[in-house]
């Protein structure tokens, strides 16, 4: 074991600690600072005001917030269960085949490499009322098209749609994994034993793999939870709240309409709730460990 | 059943299970093959809904070309913010994972910091945007490439500490210990031994650094103006105007996706390996 001087020790963490201290924690503890005052910018100056709790006491009557917090919940949901479900089939095909499947994995994992605003553009082109290629194909077979991102009952759906086929990749690619590493006696002796590929899937691979299932649906429930450039590009949040998000409700508050010590509240806010479902997650988790164990 | 029977079975579960793929890489191919052929339309052809048409690289010459169109800077931009910001997570994180996970730091300072690389990816980053967003305003250094190049680099960092970790444990301690012992010092130990064995786990996270970076958008949005824009802003920009140019920004769009079609086609080994290792060790 090499014994270094403390010197290069010290040295080769330094600039990390540099980054983390004053570009990650004193930003957050600013935003914090800031959440408490009424900012105003009078000729180039920062003036701010000391307000309590003022911005927090606002939040829970804030319509968009409101809206935002109900549909990130939708979006969470529906997308994050639809991409662990046909990921997870696409999975166990891929692998099944062996190194015939090898073909498919780049061009399935293609969107995952692709600007969240680029897919957004594709996706608005292709919704477009007049000239999407979903109405013309609706109307080539004699339907009428639809305003899927501007009327308010499938603007939601139209962006769900979006995340699942933007980020099932990356579901795939996780319990594709998963799948790769599984134990190969098992699913023989269940097989000896006379298993249905039903059966054996259902009371042999599934077991097995419901850790990785459980982090990768809590990987993408993060990662969906902020979800921002698409709804940026399709649909602004709109028609009306339809489509507000919680991301998109701070940029608005915070950038649109110049309102920094409001933003930061609702900033702050999300982390503190993001933080407590976190913590949760994980213990509900770790009890379910303990409880097969 | 006999052998043969058997493998006919399995050849019908075959031909179903790449019918499925097979479902499975259309439904993922046909939007770009869509935006790459209305980047080939003129804007009346794309409105007409024409199936036919006659293709033409005016899109591609307007959105690089065109004295209106600032493309071909945001173009510059991104490739600048997204290279140096890489070459410095790549660079910080290498040190700082070498010195914790391999110097003996007491072991809630390596804590601390995997606590801090899992719960920054927590935080939108929009919330981070408006932090950054009033650092830099104080600081003066707002819509600057610094800026951006600064957030960037605090954005990507964890995900870069935390890749590497499951890189670090991989490399085996005794070559270190054996290249000590004949008297290397730590400059030629990194150089000589550690970086060698960690090229792959570096390769894999400069690749995806530089894809996370390349594609990011709330935090440059907030930290840019129009001199300063990446790409993705540049996309969003014909979003948001008046009379849309759709044509333009499918033509836009394809180019931007240069960089992750590169990637894919030389890295696919390293990028599958990176976005496997954080999650599933």
């Amino acid at each position: 074991m090499p014994h270094f001087s403390p010197l290069g020790k010290y040295l080769s963490l330094l600039p990390a600690l540099l980054v983390f201290a004053l570009l990650a924690l004193l930003p957050v503890i600013n935003l914090l600072i800031t959440s408490f005052h009424e900012v105003s910018w009078q000729a180039g100056t920062k003036q701010m005001e000391w307000v309590g709790l003022d911005n927090y006491a606002d939040i829970p009557a804030d319509p968009l917030f409101k809206a935002g917090v109900i549909n990130t919940a939708i979006v969470v949901i529906f997308a994050t269960s639809a991409q662990v479900i046909i990921g997870l089939a696409l999975a166990l095909g891929c692998s099944a085949l062996g190194k015939k499947g090898r073909f498919y994995r780049p061009l399935i994992i293609l969107p995952l490499l692709i600007p969240g605003i680029v897919i957004g553009a594709i996706w608005r082109l292709m919704y477009n009322s007049e000239f999407g290629v979903f109405n013309l194909i609706l109307e080539a077979v004699g339907l009428t098209g639809h305003d899927w991102l501007g009327s308010s009952s499938t603007a939601l759906a139209s962006v769900i749609v979006v995340d699942i086929w933007h980020w099932t990749p990356f579901a795939f690619l996780l319990l594709l994994a998963a799948v790769e590493s599984l134990p190969r006696d098992v699913s023989e002796a269940a097989k000896i034993d006379g298993a249905t590929t039903w059966q054996e899937f259902r009371y042999v691979t599934l077991p097995l793999l419901y850790p990785a299932i459980f982090m990768t649906f809590l990987f993408r429930a993060v990662m969906a939870s902020k979800i921002f450039d698409e709804v940026f590009l399709l649909t602004s949040g709109g028609p009306g709240t339809s489509t507000e998000v919680v991301s998109f409700t701070i940029f608005q508050r915070y950038f649109l309409q110049d309102n920094p010590g409001y933003g930061s509240a609702l900033s702050v806010s999300i982390i503190f709730v993001v933080s407590v479902i976190i913590v949760i997650a994980l213990n509900a988790g770790r009890s379910r460990e303990l409880a097969q164990s | 059943m006999t052998t043969s029977g058997k493998s006919r079975l399995y050849r019908r579960a075959d031909v179903f299970l790449h019918g499925f793929l097979i479902a499975a890489i259309f439904i993922t191919l046909a939007p770009f093959v869509y935006i790459a052929l209305s980047s080939f339309k003129t804007q009346i052809s794309l409105l007409m809904g024409q199936v036919t048409f006659t293709p033409t690289l005016l899109n591609y010459d307007e959105v690089l070309f065109d004295r209106t169109s600032d493309y071909l800077r945001n173009f510059t931009n991104s490739v600048i913010v997204t290279t140096i910001s890489t070459l410095f997570v790549v660079t910080i994180s290498f040190f700082a994972g070498y010195s914790l996970f391999r110097m003996r730091w007491p072991s809630y300072v390596v804590n601390t910091f995997l606590i801090w690389s899992m719960a920054f990816n927590l935080i939108p980053s929009v919330t981070l945007a408006s932090a950054w967003y009033d650092l830099a305003r104080t600081v003066g250094i707002s819509n600057d490439y610094l800026a951006l190049v600064l957030a960037h680099t605090t954005l990507h960092l964890p995900i870069a500490l935390w890749l590497l970790a499951s890189f670090f444990r991989e490399i085996p301690r005794e070559l270190e210990d054996a290249a000590y012992v004949d008297g290397a010092g730590f400059i030629t130990l990194v150089r000589r031994v550690v970086a060698p064995l960690m090229a792959p786990g570096l390769v894999a996270t400069a690749i995806l650094i530089y894809v996370f970076s390349w594609n990011e958008f709330p935090v440059a949005l907030a930290l840019t103006n129009n001199e300063t824009g990446t790409v993705p802003v540049a996309i969003a920009k014909y979003a948001q105007e008046e009379e849309i140019k759709y044509t333009q920004m499918a033509a836009a769009s394809v180019l931007s996706a240069i960089p992750a079609l590169i990637a894919l086609l030389f890295g696919q080994r390293f990028i599958v390996r990176g976005l496997t290792a954080g999650a599933v060790k």
